[in-house]
């Protein structure tokens, strides 16, 4: 299982694995914005949040769909389903994986594009820790996604479709979380809401990916 | 008594239900019609809302069944994956499209309301905001059968997809309600009394909430046969290739 993250990771990683990729969506966006809304330093501090987990939510979809096509393609995914390694467990690792490359780096470049938006000073842990909360459950919801559509030719825009809705209730309470820890309130509930669902997804999803899984691979 | 997996068989199926359909039919037709023009011309107009308060008789019934249209796929995907029955499968895929029609009507219906009542098409209330994203569930669900050419792949990932997305739908809707307190009112219906609407509004709209229950059954008995037929029509297609 190890080794399965290591080369994952590995692959994710080296030229043309799209590492850094999200990061830089992720960017691009958090620059457009401005542009759209206008520079005023009062608005942008009042939307940072929601850009910033808009933009994260958006990047860490970019990726979803190399999760499982590549090695879909290229039969690994064959032979790890024949592997003593259970679907439930590749399903998790690629997710950790896929987590590990994207949502991470995101969360660390978060504060630093907090910048760029003006978010207020009290904003940025609370940023932080909704993102570090909330994006392992967008990776396992993301995982599952792309282990529907794993054998469609043309698979990426009804990916988002069919994952999209499914973001929702992360978003809600993310940045729910940290707008609340903008205005000083109480952040406890959507937090352990947050972590809820985050908890929920990593338990309960693996098994229906990896029930979807097998029944793509058949 | 025979068990209810008789109905399994897409030929006994197809029986009985040409048998029901055309009672089924006329009893959606006649209780729309009763619970409509009693509903439009024969109740009288509310002291605040004036007549707006007559698209209740389409608004309600259309919310209803669009959340009853999910349940029903949700039953038949178990069944689907439980038991392997070809029909509840296609009865799934036949109710989907029925319900994004519910979900539909039911927002539009709202919007139209809203203006005059609330002075705007749209808010971002609870009930608004989860009844949308029921309709971009439906929306994937309806393009995850569309995009899948194997016909059972297409029937395990769906129904796999409508039980992961009755949790988030269910999720959602709790969530919305923690992140906006809204603007609807209260249920007009609910099985104890005090919260109903007054009795001159409640027995039409009975009657309309009947008409779109039969109305539904009714379809997908019709959607579920069609696609039965279609399918077997594809096999007759692939074994006459075969005999060539």
């Amino acid at each position: 299982m190890i080794a399965l993250l290591m080369r994952d990771i590995r692959l994710a990683t080296r030229a043309g694995g799209g590492f850094g990729l999200g990061l830089a969506f992720f960017l691009i966006v958090v620059v457009l914005v401005p542009f759209g809304v206008g520079p005023q330093t009062d608005l942008l501090a009042r939307i940072a949040v929601g850009i910033l987990w808009i933009g994260a939510l958006l990047a860490c979809l970019l990726s979803l769909d190399r999760i499982f096509a590549l090695d879909f393609e290229d039969g690994s995914l064959d032979l790890l389903a024949t592997a003593p390694v259970p679907m439930e467990a590749v399903a998790v690792i690629k997710a950790l994986a896929h987590w590990l490359t994207t949502g991470l780096p995101l969360v660390l470049a978060a504060p630093l594009l907090g910048v760029l938006l003006s978010l207020p000073a009290d904003g940025y842990l609370p940023v932080v820790i909704s993102l570090l909360l909330g994006t392992p459950a967008l990776s396992m919801i993301g995982a599952f996604g792309a282990a529907l559509t794993v054998g469609l030719r043309r698979g990426g825009l009804l990916l988002s479709l069919l994952v999209l809705p499914l973001y929702v209730p992360t978003l809600i309470f993310g940045a729910e979380m940290a707008r609340r820890g903008i205005d000083g309130l109480d952040t406890t509930t959507p937090m352990l809401m947050l972590a809820g669902i985050t908890c929920g997804t990593i338990a309960l999803l693996p098994f229906a990916a990896a029930a979807v899984l097998r029944v793509n691979l058949r | 008594m025979s068990s209810i997996w008789v109905y399994a068989n897409p030929k006994k199926f197809i029986d009985t239900t040409d048998r029901f359909l055309p009672w089924v039919s006329v009893l959606a037709v006649v209780c729309l019609v009763i619970g409509l023009i009693w509903g439009f011309f024969f109740t009288p107009d509310d002291y605040r809302q004036g007549s707006t308060v007559k698209i209740i008789y389409l608004h309600v019934p259309s919310a209803l069944m669009a959340i009853n249209a999910w349940l029903m796929m949700l039953v038949a995907s178990l069944i689907w994956i439980v038991r392997r029955h070809h029909v509840s499968a296609l009865a799934a895929r036949a109710a989907a499209p029925v319900g994004v029609v519910m979900t539909l009507i039911a927002l539009a219906t709202g919007a139209i309301w809203g203006q005059p009542m609330w002075g705007t098409w749209w808010a971002w209330d609870p009930r608004l905001t989860s009844f949308l994203i029921l309709f971009l569930f439906y929306l994937g669900y309806i393009a995850l059968w569309e995009a899948i050419e194997d016909d059972d792949t297409a029937a395990d990932l769906t129904s796999i997809l409508c039980l992961v997305g009755s949790v988030f739908a269910l999720l959602s809707r709790y969530a919305v309600n923690f992140w906006n307190q809204g603007l609807h009112q209260g249920a007009s219906l609910s099985l104890d009394k005090e919260e109903n609407v007054a009795d001159v509004f409640y027995h039409p709209l009975l009657f309309s909430i009947a008409g779109f229950v039969f109305l539904f059954i009714a379809l997908v008995f019709l959607r579920t046969q069609t696609e039965i037929r279609a399918r077997r029509m594809r096999a007759l297609i692939v074994r006459d290739r075969m005999k060539d």
